[in-house]
């Protein structure tokens, strides 16, 4: 216990001290971790073991990579997918390749040999999809050309290891070794079947995930949700995630591609927010835990004895790898600027090279002596990743960004394909129903949240896109896209609710603009004092409307009692603001509102009886003294 | 004899509970047969017209009657706007616009200012026709013939009861003898207004 514990301790001081110092120096969190795990790691204050060793933490720590491909996923709608499919397959299948095919004649030029050569090429044509992604999400590139282009190839390398994990045993020069079976994948997966079993396997496993999430996780999120447990929710999803990786692992699948496609499925439904909400700082963590076991990992050993080879095994490899990419970049159309980011974020070599690496010695097409300059060269050319991006960002866009696509995000700022809006209603009972109905009649869409599973069911089968959620978490204001979303409708018809959020807004969001209903006076009078600017007393309304039709009833002409409502409106929305100013002080509240009562009554008076036209209405000449007549 | 018109009023008065004469002159119009009753703004207290009803119902008459009282040399706000979202382009004017063609328009007005005010050395520079081009030419581009407007003058100085009532009778008798058509445009044409000379018009009562 008191082991975890100091574990646990060292990891997260680590964590805590360094990532804060990198993000003040501008080198983003990625390299804050890395650094973290190479002061703490064997080869400086050896707090913690190398690469391999603490197999435990490893295991944890890759689970974040499982994490954030289903975070990805969730974000991710499957039209949006279907769009990217040339990117994955075209891009993605040619940079493989061609990357492989050049990093093996390499290898072949300076007498690696031809086996070994190929082996390697396929390993290292895999990028880290960890860094890339979480570098480009912080730096909020993802969205860009640039980003979508990366992230399809990253998803491509993603299904590729699975045919490379079944044709690396082809390339054995040397019998397999048995003891050296570590990382690599268990060996009674898929790849033991024939061809055509395991495609059967592969659809099936997708095809179930996709029932899974279609027919089955709903209801059950359904009725874990109305036990209103947050823990209990927040444990399904991990059950969710868990589940889905051990599911692939069975079958010797990727794990990140199984909950990544579990994500896709997931995407539509009314829980997504609250499951990014969820998983976001399990992922975080687990994220940062990954980093620092790589730069942990780096061997300082190898790179002591033999630090030209490594260095210019990380020059070689980011260099052939960028010029691959830049130049399929180019070949796809995509700017300079993009073309230029596109081939330094992906440049690196990746985790999955850690894994196919063992599973190459493991299987005798390397020797440990080979593997091990390309582990320290995997490991190196991952922690010089967040530097490139860093370069990138304050030396090469500055100067090729006149295709500015790659800094801002895609310029028709309309319905984003993720799923923002720029509306965000919380509560949709009878109030925000209509408000939402509203907007959705002007082709304006909103995120909408709710607490109430039951509700949000029915408003889903109506066809409404309705998130189940409690509005007044920070995290699912973040995943609902709180932070670019210009207006914050509140419904809600708990008025410390309400006002909990108004506070939890104004202070995390002051650009959203709050309109914000109460329930009554006093509601409106708190919301006035708590800086809501538009609030929307919810009967004044309908209970003018009645007042109008009764005038009408009892005689009084229709426009007339249209405006005498209008009158009073406009007077009493003033005297709400002067009254919430003097609320706590019942006694000047008493006499101000009787008083307010009083002028209203005046003004409303003096409209009704202003006399018809007096007889100099200005329209005649002005009269020149004895033509009055009676 | 062929088919009487159809009369319609639309009625356009913002503050009816202030008027002597034109609620009076309405009063008059409602009860008359072959002429429909339109109340603008008792109908659209919000300004929201139903276009496609408003539509239905000129199509339905043969003489249609603005009848308001003379608000800065015009009608009130909510005829404009009656004005500006039912006379559609296509509809009234415009290619394929001829839906309203060969009716008959006519404006009944009240004025505060007396008769003599509005004319080229009067307190108002301009004649009634003048000031009411805005309407000819209204009724002009829908291809409508535009009748002088029927105008009651000085009403802040009609007090007499008699007098109202006189104003009121003449109007009936106008929107009476439109619907029967006993009123023909060409012999009116060059009239300052409709009820200059009822007399002359040969009007049955």
């Amino acid at each position: 216990m008191s082991d975890f514990l100091l574990t646990a301790f060292i990891y997260l001081a680590a964590a805590v001290i360094a990532v804060p110092f990198a993000k003040r120096l501008g080198l983003g969190s990625v390299l804050g971790y890395l650094i973290a795990g190479v002061v703490i790691g064997p080869h400086l204050l050896g707090l913690v073991g190398g690469h391999g060793t603490g197999t435990g933490v490893q295991d944890v720590a890759e689970f974040g990579v499982v994490m954030m491909l289903f975070l990805i996923g969730l974000e991710l709608q499957p039209s949006l997918l279907w769009r990217l499919r040339v990117t994955l397959v075209g891009l993605g299948g040619l940079q493989l390749v061609l990357t492989a095919a050049a990093v093996a004649a390499l290898g072949v030029a300076v007498g690696f040999g031809a086996k070994p050569s190929l082996a390697a090429g396929l390993v290292l044509a895999m990028s880290s999809t960890a860094i890339v992604l979480q570098s480009l999400q912080e730096k909020q590139l993802l969205k860009t050309p640039a980003g979508q282009s990366t992230f399809g190839v990253l998803l491509f390398q993603d299904v590729a290891v699975i045919p490379i994990l079944a044709f690396l045993p082809l390339l054995a020069t040397a019998p397999i070794i048995p003891g050296l079976t570590a990382g690599a994948p268990a060996d009674h997966g898929i790849s033991r079947l024939p061809g055509w079993a395991q495609a059967v396997v592969v659809l099936a496993v997708v095809g179930a995930i996709v029932a899974l999430g279609r027919f089955v996780l709903a209801p059950v999120f359904r009725i874990i949700a109305t036990t209103h447990l947050r823990e209990l929710f927040t444990a399904t999803a991990l059950l969710l995630v868990v589940g889905v990786a051990l599911l692939m692992e069975m079958v010797g699948l990727s794990p990140a591609l199984g909950t990544f496609l579990a994500g896709v499925v997931l995407a539509n439904s009314e829980y997504r927010h609250e499951l990014e909400a969820d998983i976001e700082p399990f992922k975080g963590l687990l994220l940062g835990l990954f980093f620092i076991t790589v730069g942990a990992g780096i061997d300082f050993n190898l790179l002591a004895r033999e630090p030209a080879l490594i260095a210019s095994l990380v020059v070689a490899l980011l260099a052939v790898k960028f010029l691959v990419l830049f130049g399929l970049a180019r070949a796809f159309r995509l700017a300079t600027a993009d073309g230029l980011l596109f081939g330094l974020a992906l440049a690196q070599g990746g985790e999955f090279g850690f894994v196919l690496l063992g599973y190459a010695q493991s299987h005798g097409v390397m020797t440990p002596d080979q593997a091990a300059p390309l582990v320290a060269t995997i490991a190196l050319s991952m922690a010089v990743t967040p530097l490139l991006f860093v370069f990138y960002e304050r030396a090469l866009r500055p100067r090729f960004a006149g295709a500015a696509t790659v800094s801002d995000p895609p310029p028709d700022s309309g319905p984003a394909p993720t799923g923002e809006h720029p509306v965000i209603i919380a509560g949709f009972g009878r109030f925000g129903h209509i408000v939402g109905r509203m907007l959705r009649a002007n082709q304006i869409e909103a995120t909408v949240l709710d607490h109430d599973s039951d509700q949000v069911e029915v408003l889903r089968q109506l066809g409404l896109k309705v998130h189940y959620g409690d509005a007044l978490r920070l995290e699912l204001l973040h995943a609902a896209g709180a932070a670019r979303a210009k207006v914050f409708v509140i419904t809600l018809a708990d008025r410390a609710k309400s006002l909990a959020l108004v506070a939890l807004l104004r202070q995390h969001f002051p650009r959203l603009v709050i309109l914000a209903r109460a329930v009554d006076r006093t509601h409106a009078y708190e919301l006035i004092r708590a800086g809501v600017e538009h609030v929307y007393r919810e009967t004044l309304g309908s209970s003018l409307d009645l007042g109008v039709d009764a005038l009408r009833e009892l005689g009084f002409p229709a426009y007339q009692a249209r405006r005498q409502s209008l009158i009073f409106r406009r007077y009493d929305e003033r005297a709400l603001r002067d009254l919430a100013r003097v609320h706590d002080d019942k006694s000047t509240y008493f006499t101000r509102a009787r008083q307010h009562i009083s002028n209203l009554d005046q003004i409303m008076r003096a409209d009704l009886e202003q006399l018809p036209e007096p007889e100099d209405s200005g329209w005649d000449p002005p009269p020149t003294g004895d033509t009055t007549r009676d | 004899m062929t088919a009487p018109h159809r009369v319609l009023v639309l009625f356009a008065h913002p503050a009816v509970q202030k008027s002597r004469l034109n609620v009076r002159l309405a009063a008059a119009a409602c009860g008359a047969p072959g002429v429909t009753f339109h109340d603008l703004y008792e109908t659209y207290p919000d300004f929201n017209i139903d276009v496609p009803a408003e539509q239905a119902r000129l199509e339905a008459h043969e003489v249609i009657v603005l009848q308001h009282p003379f608000l800065w040399y015009s009608g009130p706000a909510l005829l404009k706007e009656w004005l500006d979202l039912v006379l559609e382009r296509g509809w009234a004017y415009g290619p394929g616009g001829d839906r309203l063609r060969g009716k008959l328009l006519l404006s009944a007005i009240t004025t505060g200012g007396a008769e003599s005010a509005y004319a080229r050395d009067g307190h108002n520079r301009f004649t009634m026709r003048e000031l009411l081009a805005p309407f000819d030419q209204t009724a002009h581009l829908c291809g409508m013939t535009y009748l002088p407007p029927f105008v009651v003058h000085g009403s802040t100085h009609l007090r007499d009861a008699a007098a109202i009532d006189a104003a009121a009778g003449d109007y009936r008798r106008v929107l009476l003898a439109l619907a029967d058509r006993r009123i023909v445009p060409g012999r009116v044409q060059g009239w300052p207004r409709l009820n200059a000379d009822l007399d002359a018009l040969d009007l049955a009562p």
